[in-house]
């Protein structure tokens, strides 16, 4: 049988497509759809879930409201907090940094991401704890500050676990920032002030986004820096699924609560592109 | 200020460095309030260093440069008079054409308001007749019209000193003559100081009053463009700016040479006796269809060009030259066809007198 030049290019890119799209199915969508219906269900008496339609775990969700409350204040906050971080050092390593040194310097920032983060959380439950940094504010005559197991130990936790990921795309777009719309800047009058506010920063915003939605997204589903830092205080929807799936085993309850974050991300991912879309005023924003 | 001060801009024995290289050297130039000047020379003779020395990216190594009579060492680019015309525009992405003309006024202390802005930029956009675009982004303009928001954007300032560089080179030819004659009668109009960048010798013959020819890091001539062409200052001048035949000669008194056949011309008078080259423009050259005379040759090769033609002509002992000639000059009415023998002849003043070159 023949086919047609437009029916021959369509099968190919199916063809092209395919693996990708089975991998989708079978990991993604998939499991995605057993949990919708999950979360339609009841919990089983023994634990697990037992068939139904019913919207009761979803009417349950203010159970759960200060995981919700935790994770959708705090992983805004951290992402904002690392912005504030990685901005300058990507800004350093992008604009500022002897181009000989700067691929060491770069790598540098990645090379953490070798040790496993729980580790690193690990030292940072120590430089927080008892011993750690409240000790020392002992000794100039400061006591009883606490500092582990609160929202700004989870920060803390956050901002330097996630730099790194904040910092790649915003080094991306202001290393390919073209260096003589600066001197056009300036050459047109603007001081170097005016110059990073009117042409550098709103030109790396797609970076700023990209990192800001990535690190947002990632810190909604975060379980061990509010497990390890947060000591069962400040806990994170993360937490509350390990909870709900492996102790107290009401798989539904879970699923509805997985659902509803995943609703949450795609949200929040939408309105990041959109508002990157209308900032740089490109068609292009580029995801790293 | 001193508005009295008749040279826009002054270069005093200005030397740039970029580590061990040598960018420029021995810099001095004036150019006067109003003109027209263009800097020509071949790649990377350092006319791009000059100009960003004027609009403040690079400092002088040594020497320095004034702007109105007022020295500029140590002037950051926001705080001179000039504004710039990128080599590929420098045009901000993210804001519209009215945006981007608007950007400078933006930044004038005490602030004009806002009102006043819009007036201007509606202005400008008109001078480069792109009225009706400021709500384009840069990328829905062609190359043209992204060259002409650069104008404005520049222009609107009202800049003692407007640089360009290279400012038509991604155009195409058609595009590049038509705003070769905007720029002109754009800088008659303003009466601002176009100091224009180039490799492209037509452009800075055709469009400045003043042409500053530049070679390997020195300014070799600066003169008008009747002068740089019939008076070129050097061999090189005189082979860079338009075509020249350049013979190996030795010249025998003022005014006679002897070419490296043997045969003996007649010269522009000169002072220098010995070996010497001898350059003499194509157009220069008459073609007679006689077998005799000081100079003869065989036709070897011929391109028709509409109103003229050029001919190669091969003179035994003495190399190809090359010939222009119109068509009433030559013999007759009709073209001179290749294998035929000619008989050529010059004015002695237009065979101008050089040392030899040195080694070639
Ligand atoms: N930033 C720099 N660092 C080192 N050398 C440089 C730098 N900029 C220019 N040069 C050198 O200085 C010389 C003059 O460069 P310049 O850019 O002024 O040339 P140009 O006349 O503008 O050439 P073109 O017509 O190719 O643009 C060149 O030899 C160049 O290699
Ligand atoms: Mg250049």
């Amino acid at each position: 049988m023949a086919m047609s030049a437009a029916g021959k290019r369509r099968a190919v890119t199916g063809l092209l497509v395919a693996p990708a799209a089975a991998w989708l199915v079978v990991f993604l969508v998939l499991p995605f759809i057993a949990i919708v219906v999950f979360s339609l269900g009841e919990r089983a008496p023994e634990g697990g879930y037992q068939p139904a339609l019913t919207l009761a775990q979803y009417m349950n969700l203010p159970a759960r409201a200060a995981a919700f409350w935790n994770t959708l204040v705090l992983a805004p906050i951290g992402a904002l907090a690392c912005l504030v971080v990685a901005y300058p050092v990507a800004y350093y390593l992008a604009v500022k940094a002897d181009p000989r040194w700067r691929l060491l310097l770069v790598s540098l920032v990645v090379v953490p991401f070798w040790t496993s983060l729980l580790v690193r959380t690990y030292a940072w439950m120590y430089i927080l704890g008892s011993r750690g940094i409240p000790n020392l504010l002992t000794l100039v005559g400061i006591e009883d500050v606490r500092l582990l197991n609160t929202p700004f130990a989870v920060l803390v936790g956050i901002v330097y676990g996630y730099l790194p990921l904040m910092i790649m795309p915003i080094y991306v777009s202001l290393e390919k920032l073209d260096r003589r719309l600066l001197e056009a800047s300036a050459d047109l009058g603007a001081r170097p002030v005016s110059t990073f506010l009117g042409v550098t920063l709103p030109l790396s915003m797609p970076g700023v986004m990209t990192g800001v939605a990535l690190v947002t997204i990632l810190l909604l589903g975060e379980y061990l820096i509010p497990q390890l830092l947060g000591g069962g205080k400040v806990f994170f929807i993360g937490n509350a699924l390990v909870d709900l799936f492996l102790q107290s085993r009401n798989w539904p309850f879970g699923s509805a609560i997985a659902v509803t974050l995943v609703l949450v991300v795609v949200v929040v991912l939408l309105g990041a592109m959109r508002l990157a879309y209308r900032v740089a005023g490109t068609r292009q924003v580029d995801l790293v | 200020m001193t508005a009295t001060h008749p040279n826009d801009i002054e270069f005093r024995r200005v030397v740039k460095r970029y580590g061990a290289v040598t960018a420029v050297t021995g810099i001095d130039l004036a150019v006067p309030r109003g003109a027209f000047v263009a800097l020509l020379g071949p790649s990377g003779c350092g006319k791009t260093t000059c100009l960003r020395m004027i609009g403040g990216f690079e400092q002088p190594s040594e020497g320095e440069v004034l702007i109105r009579g007022e020295a500029m060492t140590g002037v950051p680019p926001y705080r001179r008079p000039v504004n710039m015309v990128f080599q590929h525009y420098a045009l901000f992405p993210h804001l519209d054409v009215s945006a981007n003309v608007a950007y400078g006024l933006k930044q004038m202390r005490p602030r004009i308001e806002t009102g006043e802005i819009a007036r201007r930029v509606a202005e400008a956009l008109e001078m480069v007749r792109l009225d009706g675009f400021g709500g384009r982004r840069i990328h829905e303009l062609s190359g043209g019209q992204q060259q002409r928001v650069a104008l404005a954007r520049a222009l609107v300032n009202r800049p003692a000193v407007l640089l360009l560089d290279e400012p038509l080179a991604a155009l195409d030819k058609k595009l590049r003559t038509a705003m070769q004659i905007e720029l002109q009668s754009l800088q008659r109009n303003l009466g601002i100081t176009f100091v224009l960048v180039t490799h492209d010798q037509e452009e800075a013959l055709s469009m400045s009053d003043l042409v500053c020819v530049m070679n390997a890091g020195r300014i070799v001539q600066m003169a008008t463009p009747r002068e740089i062409y019939d008076r070129p200052a050097d061999l090189f001048v005189a082979d860079f700016v338009g075509k020249t035949n350049i013979l190996d000669a030795s010249v025998v008194a003022s005014g006679r040479a002897r070419l490296a056949d043997g045969s003996m011309v007649a010269v522009a008078p000169s002072d220098r006796v010995g070996a010497a080259t001898v350059a003499i423009r194509p157009e220069a050259i008459r073609l007679a269809r006689k077998a005799a005379g000081d100079l003869t040759g065989t036709v070897t090769n011929r391109i028709f060009l509409g109103a003229t033609a050029e001919y190669a002509v091969r003179v035994p002992g003495v190399g190809d030259l090359l010939v222009t000639a119109d068509h009433h000059a030559t013999s007759k009415s009709d073209l001179i066809e290749p294998g035929e023998a000619v008989a050529l002849t010059f004015d002695p003043g237009a065979a101008l007198v050089f040392p030899a070159r040195s080694s070639a």
